[in-house]
């Protein structure tokens, strides 16, 4: 069942990151292929998020490749990145809160080359995705709800009809239903065509969502797995997460 | 380690010896103006030395220098306008009382705010001085400033010896070598260690437990002091003070000095006087008054390529 | 008793009045000049000392138009444009290497800016002031007064130029892009907002800003290399009485600090009327730092 591998949407080669002086990416490599969810698993403080930092620009690596449909976009700053097609969602969400639902949306939506009808197309979705929105949407962003702003934080990213979404653990400290309604999102998107690299610590979530999970350890992938081949309670599951 | 310290002592004090010695040596071999400018480098290098003591070791940017320079000037022209015949300490005395407390009421007030407040406090200030004086004619001659007559060089009242430029030189020399060796022993104190631990990260000093509302207003007041000591000497010298030395534009070249020269280095700030002032001499021979377009540009430069400073490079050895 | 009413029938109740108007004139153009200011330091954590000097040039560049066009309207156009493209090239030659860097850094590299425009304007210009003469005459009679429509009109005029800026901000995807870079600057860029050239349109706005107040203001005042100095002093110590970075605060701070201002010349000399402004910054600056018009810090 091997299919021809297509060439990979991210391509991360040897990326090293510092802050300061802490080392905290020790030469990450991975891949994203278009329209696959990836997972990334790690204990806390491993650099998952940095990871994603270093891909989206925020933190820039000292040593690396990382290519994105073959291009390099190391030392891109993030704007450019977001506009060639990488959305991201961060750890705490970050909505802008003193902007209302509709402009938190906006700042995704009002891009050149996008035509008012296709505006109000990707509107709608995200307001059918997200009906809570819709009726929120001209309150302070503020105002939300934590899992109201977790899905205006997604949703703003879907504004970008982004390529990929780098998903900084999107189910933290979320109830339970909200986390389910994450899991179908991320379907939702992947069907879409969307490709995702999430970084989580719900270990289920990430498993049913994804085609292929990294482990990381230490700054660096340990291991690398068809998320199909695990269960929840295999051993490597315990070994890089440590539960 | 021990070798190491005595080395670096040894080379200092060789270095500052050396140093002290030229400049007291120069004014032989110079004609009578670069004799005056020398001096005048060296005052005004004092007041930008003042200056690195809030901006380099506590990290306060001020501009409000031109108020403690300024009253340093006018204390020192009440002594000795109002005392005959005119005494050389008496003036020392007033300007330094008026400059500290000028710097008294401005600490208080200023040291609350953070960084760019500060600034523009510290600034605002020094036009509520400047328009004090520049109004308050019948006391301060408003305008026109005053003009006295230079007291005589004595000690304890004895002896009285008028000022030459030589002398004169030399007494602003010796002053300005002293308050550096002063101001270091203060800022490698650890009354000095604790502003800059303040200038690197505020609050975690506040957290650690010192009381770094106190810390500041000292530094404001040590470096209002020695502003002041500066203003006394050019009234001495020049034998007028006038409220132009009150604007605030006094303070933003005294800044302007500090950041040629090289913060948190102490002699830096008297290069940078230096620097400054021979581009505005070289400057003046062709651009006339407007020197300050091409030094402004130089300045700008050094702010974004240079902001180290001249001395930048020297600052941990100077400080070790 | 018979002093009290004395004091009251002689109370300079016309004059009190007159001094109300112009100190709302002064008021409103004061505010135009800080509502500059406090925009570029609201967004970028800039302190632009040079705001003075852009003030002073579009006052300028209107005194070259005016004596070319003859027109008054196109002065003001023309200088806020020109200044507005000057803001921009300032800004990306001197404040973006800057970026990242002790904001202090700001301060001076402004200040050098300010001292540098300052003495291009003398050497250009020359020590005598100039006039930009009045675009319309008229009066209308105040008391006994004969109180010129212009005065109204640039009133009017600066509060119309801060209600579009309002209005720019609220609504319009630029009024977006703006508030999102304040709030959170790296969200902003990772959404694709290009935050440097942000950065670059706001200065250049609040240069146009000042400009097209220093156009205004010409016909009241002489114009000389020299009038930024005492508005940028006046229009930070608005700002910082009014918030920083509050607009709403700046405007009412202006108005506040003018009236005043313009009442304590009723009794002393103008030179002497500025110390109001200085009580009224100590006063802030003791009970209320963060800013008189501002409810309560967040």
């Amino acid at each position: 069942m091997s299919a021809p591998a297509t060439s990979p949407l991210v391509d991360v080669e040897g990326l090293h990151t510092y802050y300061g002086k802490s080392h905290i990416l020790n030469g990450i490599s991975l891949q994203v292929g278009p329209g696959e969810v990836v997972g990334l698993l790690g204990r806390n403080g491993v650099g998952k998020s940095t990871t994603l930092k270093s891909i989206m620009g925020l933190v820039r690596p000292s040593q690396g490749r990382v290519l994105f449909d073959g291009t390099s976009i190391a030392g891109l700053p993030s704007h450019k990145l977001a506009r060639r097609g990488i959305g991201y969602v961060p750890e705490d969400r970050r909505i802008f809160r003193y902007l209302t639902v509709m402009e938190n949306l906006r700042t995704g939506l009002d891009r050149g080359g996008v035509t008012e009808a296709r505006k109000q197309e990707l509107l709608a979705k995200v307001f059918a995705y997200f009906p809570v929105l819709a009726e929120r949407r001209n309150q302070a962003g503020g105002t939300l709800s934590g899992g109201e702003q977790q899905m205006l934080a997604i949703a703003r990213a879907m504004m970008l009809e982004p390529r990929i979404i780098l998903l900084d653990e999107p189910t933290e400290g979320l109830m339970p239903r909200m986390v389910s309604q994450i899991g179908q999102i991320i379907d939702a998107l992947h069907r879409e065509g969307v490709a995702i690299l999430l970084v989580e610590q719900n270990v289920p979530l990430t498993l049913a969502a994804s085609q292929r999970i990294y482990f990381m350890e230490k700054g660096a992938i340990r291991h690398e797995a068809a998320a199909a081949a695990l269960k929840a309670n295999d051993p490597i599951i315990h070994q890089y997460l440590g539960v | 380690m021990t070798k190491i310290r005595d080395h670096h002592t040894i080379v200092f004090w060789t270095g500052f010896v050396v140093i002290v010695a030229l400049l007291g040596l120069a004014p032989l071999g110079l004609p009578e103006f670069w004799r005056r400018f020398l001096t005048e480098i060296l005052i005004w290098g004092l007041l930008a030395m003042s200056s690195d003591v809030l901006i380099g070791y506590t990290g306060m940017i001020s501009f409000g220098h031109s108020a403690f320079f300024g009253l340093g000037m006018y204390g020192a022209a009440a002594a000795l306008i109002l005392f005959s015949p005119p005494n050389l300490w008496l003036a020392i005395a007033f300007g330094l009382v008026a400059a500290a407390a000028v710097a008294l009421f401005v600490a208080y007030f200023s040291i609350r705010l953070r960084d760019i407040y500060f600034a523009i406090t510290t600034l605002i200030f020094s036009q509520i001085f400047y328009v004090i004086i520049f109004t308050w004619t019948d006391v301060t001659g408003g305008e026109n400033g005053l003009t006295f007559t230079r007291p005589r060089l004595s000690l304890f009242g004895l002896f009285p010896v008028r000022f030459t430029t030589y002398t004169m030189h030399w007494f602003v020399l010796a002053v300005v070598a002293l308050s550096y060796l002063l101001l270091r022993r203060v800022m490698h104190s650890p009354f000095g260690m604790v502003l800059q631990s303040i200038r690197e990260n505020e609050a975690r000093t506040r957290a650690i437990g010192y009381a770094v509302q106190r810390y500041k207003m000292v530094s404001v007041m040590l470096s209002g002091l020695f502003a002041g000591l500066a203003g006394v000497l050019y009234a001495v010298q020049k034998e007028f003070a006038a409220p132009d030395f009150v604007y605030f534009l006094v303070s933003g070249e005294t800044v302007i000095y500090n950041v040629m020269g090289g913060i948190g280095t102490l002699v830096g700030p008297i290069v940078g006087a230096a620097f400054f002032l021979m581009l505005r001499e070289t400057f003046s021979r062709f651009f006339t008054e407007h020197y300050l377009i091409p030094v402004g540009i130089i300045f700008i430069a050094m702010v974004i390529f240079t902001p180290q400073g001249l001395l930048g490079f020297a600052r941990r050895w100077l400080n070790k | 008793m018979g002093t009290i009413v004395d004091f009251f029938r002689n109370f300079p109740i016309d004059l009190l009045l007159i001094q109300t108007v112009n100190g709302i004139v002064t008021g409103m153009i004061l505010a135009l000049i800080a509502s500059g200011l406090t925009l570029i330091f609201g967004i970028m954590d800039v302190v632009n000392f040079a705001h003075g000097e852009l003030f002073m040039l579009g006052a300028y560049l209107g005194v070259i138009v005016m004596a070319t066009t003859g027109n008054f309207w196109l002065a003001l156009v023309v200088a806020s444009l020109v200044i507005a493209l000057l803001g921009a090239a300032l800004q990306i030659v001197t404040l973006r290497p800057l970026l990242g860097r002790d904001p202090l850094m700001t301060i001076l590299v402004t200040f050098g800016i300010s001292l540098v425009l300052q003495n291009y304007a003398l050497w250009q210009f020359g020590p005598v002031a100039r006039k930009i003469p009045e675009p319309f005459t008229g009066h209308f009679t105040l008391f006994y007064l004969e109180y010129p429509w212009y005065r109204l009109v640039i009133a009017g005029l600066s509060a119309a130029i801060i209600g579009a800026l309002w209005l720019f901000l609220k609504f319009g995807t630029f009024g977006i892009w703006i508030r999102a870079t304040t709030q959170d600057r790296t969200m902003a860029q990772a959404m694709g907002i290009p935050v440097p050239w942000v950065h670059t349109a706001v200065f250049a706005l609040g240069s146009g800003m000042a400009a097209a107040s220093g156009v205004l203001f010409g016909p009241l005042v002489g114009v000389d290399h020299a009038m930024g100095l005492d508005w940028v002093l006046k229009a930070f110590i608005v700002v910082v009485v009014g918030g920083m970075g509050n607009l709403g605060g700046s405007i009412a701070a202006a108005i506040f600090v003018s009236l005043l201002e313009s009442y304590a010349a009723i009794w002393v000399s103008p030179s002497q009327a500025v110390i109001v402004s200085f009580v009224v910054l100590i006063l802030t600056l003791l009970f209320r730092p963060t800013g008189l018009f501002v409810p309560t810090p967040k």
